[in-house]
């Protein structure tokens, strides 16, 4: 079904995103714009173009971006506010916390320029952090599409959803590994290829990285199961369960912090209700540089061969027990 | 909306509502009463003078909003929205008890009235702006108020909410400023100056009002000016003294995050009943 070389169709997931919340727009009048100087970077310029009157610029100013799309949301409007993670959610979670969380605010929180893929800006800008801030908070849902296509059915999907929500976006263009026909439903994981001997969970864009391993490991005689975790909370427990049940070894894949982030998600539900063996790809306690995205995940080990490398210690951990 | 209140009635009701707070503070053996105090006189205005509400019909979608930002002094808006109506004066006394409606806080989804959720200085002008701006959008009339506190504009949010609502000209947001000179550790001009404050305001291109926080009349008018006010938020800088009516608690930044114990509240009662006296006298 989904093909892994490098001449597909290759798109980052804020466009996605950009294209996703006109279609929003057209469906509900309701939903509105909010962006903090960086229109044009968030794609949000797509929805300011075609809905001017439904477009708020707050300026270089996330905690009141976050505010004002509060009091939209308490007024009944369908605000999408959008920056760059490290600035909102960054800057802004106590008011994401306080204004969205705790007053159940239907406000969509678009946290764009995620991971070490963002390269050359460096440390700064690049979000490794973010998942970890959301998921501790009620009520809030986090998405964090795999590619462009489902980045724009996430964006849909969570206009139509009534609560907060957090959608995890990269600027990196990165490769189509769904279709227009692929399904889409929050909270529900999708196994995208059906293994037995270890399952791969993969959120985000790396996912395209983690079946190029799924085939590495085929020629290794390691039959590995991959799960798109798009929705990170509420966590499809019931998808993880069956996968763990089968396979009894799992990897956790990500382009965050290993502390917080996905991996401490499936290790927190496995040490709950199936403990296997886990191994976490992500970012390793650190801070990020500057560098190419390629050359950053190589150095930080978050490509092809350190995944199989991962897959290959959990399935033979599940053979030491 | 019952008959309007004479602005004697009003005074009177001004004192049964700090009477409350007294009350409902010294009960929960915690909470903030120098400010909750200090703005019974504002409050009562408000929510018997001047906002269209209806309190059979919190959700009545062309309703006034009132948004509390500083959200320690919510006894006084509890207080203020049992006496409108909102819901029974019998409630007030379960201030931060377990499972009571009346948080420490205040939290909208607990308790009919509550526009919002606060206890984060800083967070309610913005929400108030959102509010304006879906009002505008949607063609609506009604009056979004924020009710802020001097001190917690040391918060770097409220100035970019300031700085916006200039920018976007917001007519139906007025922000009412409790300009009562204290906060936690001291006097705010020794914390950390906001003089001059008015100014600050009008080089972001607010209209400003300063009166008498504790002068019902000088509030009604204020709040009828700020809503003639053509294309231009309206800041209403209301004098008022912490703790008012209490003479022991005011002017006392010790007060602001405390509670009277239960001779303390005996004294103070006592105090504002004597007051009631005279209001009686007078009209």
């Amino acid at each position: 079904m989904q093909k892994d070389n490098v001449s597909q169709p290759h798109k980052a997931t804020r466009d996605g995103y950009g294209e996703g919340v006109v279609k929003a727009g057209r469906k509900n009048r309701n939903v509105v714009v909010l962006t903090a100087d960086l229109a044009e970077s968030t794609r949000s310029r797509l929805f300011a173009q075609e809905f001017p009157d439904r477009f708020i610029e707050v300026g270089v100013a996330e905690q009141n971006l976050m505010g004002i799309g509060a009091g939209l949301a308490l007024a009944g409007k369908v605000p999408f506010v959008a920056s760059y993670a490290v600035f909102s959610p960054g800057r802004s979670w106590d008011q994401l916390r306080v204004s969205v969380c705790y007053s159940q605010a239907n406000v969509k929180i678009i946290g764009g320029h995620t991971g070490l893929t963002v390269g050359e800006d460096g440390a700064t800008h690049q979000a490794l952090e973010d998942i970890a801030m959301t998921r501790v908070l009620p009520n809030l849902t986090v998405i964090y599409p795999c590619d462009a296509l489902e980045a724009e059915k996430a964006t849909v999907a969570s206009a139509e959803y009534v609560g907060p929500v957090y959608i995890r976006l990269s600027r990196f263009p990165s490769p189509l590994i769904t279709t227009r026909d692929t399904p889409f439903e929050v909270g529900r994981a999708q196994v995208m290829k059906k293994g037995k001997d270890v399952t791969l969970i993969a959120s985000g864009p790396l996912l395209g990285k983690v079946l190029q391993a799924a085939a590495v490991l085929a020629k290794k005689n390691v039959s590995a199961e991959v799960i798109n975790l798009h929705t990170i909370k509420p966590l499809d427990e019931k998808t993880l369960l069956t996968s763990l049940n089968k396979t009894k070894a799992v990897v956790t894949v990500e382009e965050h912090q290993m502390y917080g982030g996905v991996g401490s998600t499936v290790a927190e539900f496995t040490a709950q209700n199936c403990p296997v063996p886990i191994e976490f790809v992500g970012m390793p306690d650190h801070f990020g540089e500057s560098g190419k995205p390629e050359e950053l995940l190589i150095k930080y080990g978050m490509d092809v061969p350190h995944i199989v490398h991962a897959a290959l210690k959990a399935f033979h951990r599940k053979h030491l027990d | 909306m019952t008959a309007p209140l004479s602005l004697t009635d009003l005074e009177q009701r001004a004192l049964l509502i700090r009477e409350d707070i007294v009350k409902m503070l010294s009960l929960a053996g915690s909470g903030h009463a120098a400010g909750a105090l200090g703005m019974a006189d504002v409050f009562t205005a408000l929510y018997f003078a001047v906002l269209k509400h209806d309190p059979h019909n919190p959700q009545w979608s062309d309703r006034d909003k009132l948004v509390l930002s500083n959200g320690h002094i919510c006894p006084v808006l509890y207080a203020a929205l049992a006496h409108a109506g909102y819901f029974s004066r019998s409630l007030l006394l379960t201030l931060r008890k377990l499972g009571s409606p009346l948080q420490g806080h205040p939290h909208r989804l607990a308790l009919p009235g509550l526009e919002n959720s606060s206890g984060p200085l800083g967070q309610g002008l913005s929400q108030a702006i959102g509010m304006a701006l879906a009002a505008k959008i949607d063609g609506k009339n009604n009056q979004i108020y924020c009710m802020m506190s001097d001190g917690e504009h040391d918060e770097g949010q409220t100035w970019e909410a300031i700085l916006f609502a200039g920018k976007k000209k917001i007519a139906n947001l007025t922000a009412i400023i409790d300009r009562n000179n204290i906060q936690i550790d001291g006097y705010t001009e020794d914390v950390m100056p906001l003089e001059p404050f008015r100014k600050k305001y009008e080089a972001f291109g607010w209209h400003v009002i300063e009166i008498d926080g504790h002068n019902m009349q000088a509030i009604i008018g204020a709040c009828h000016q700020a809503v003639a006010i053509f294309e231009q938020p309206v800041a209403i800088i209301a004098h008022t003294i912490p703790g008012k009516g209490v003479e022991f608690m005011q002017w006392k930044p010790e007060w602001h995050g405390k509670a009277p114990d239960p001779a303390q509240a005996q004294l103070a009662l006592q105090e504002l009943r004597s007051l009631g006296g005279k209001i009686r006298a007078e009209g």
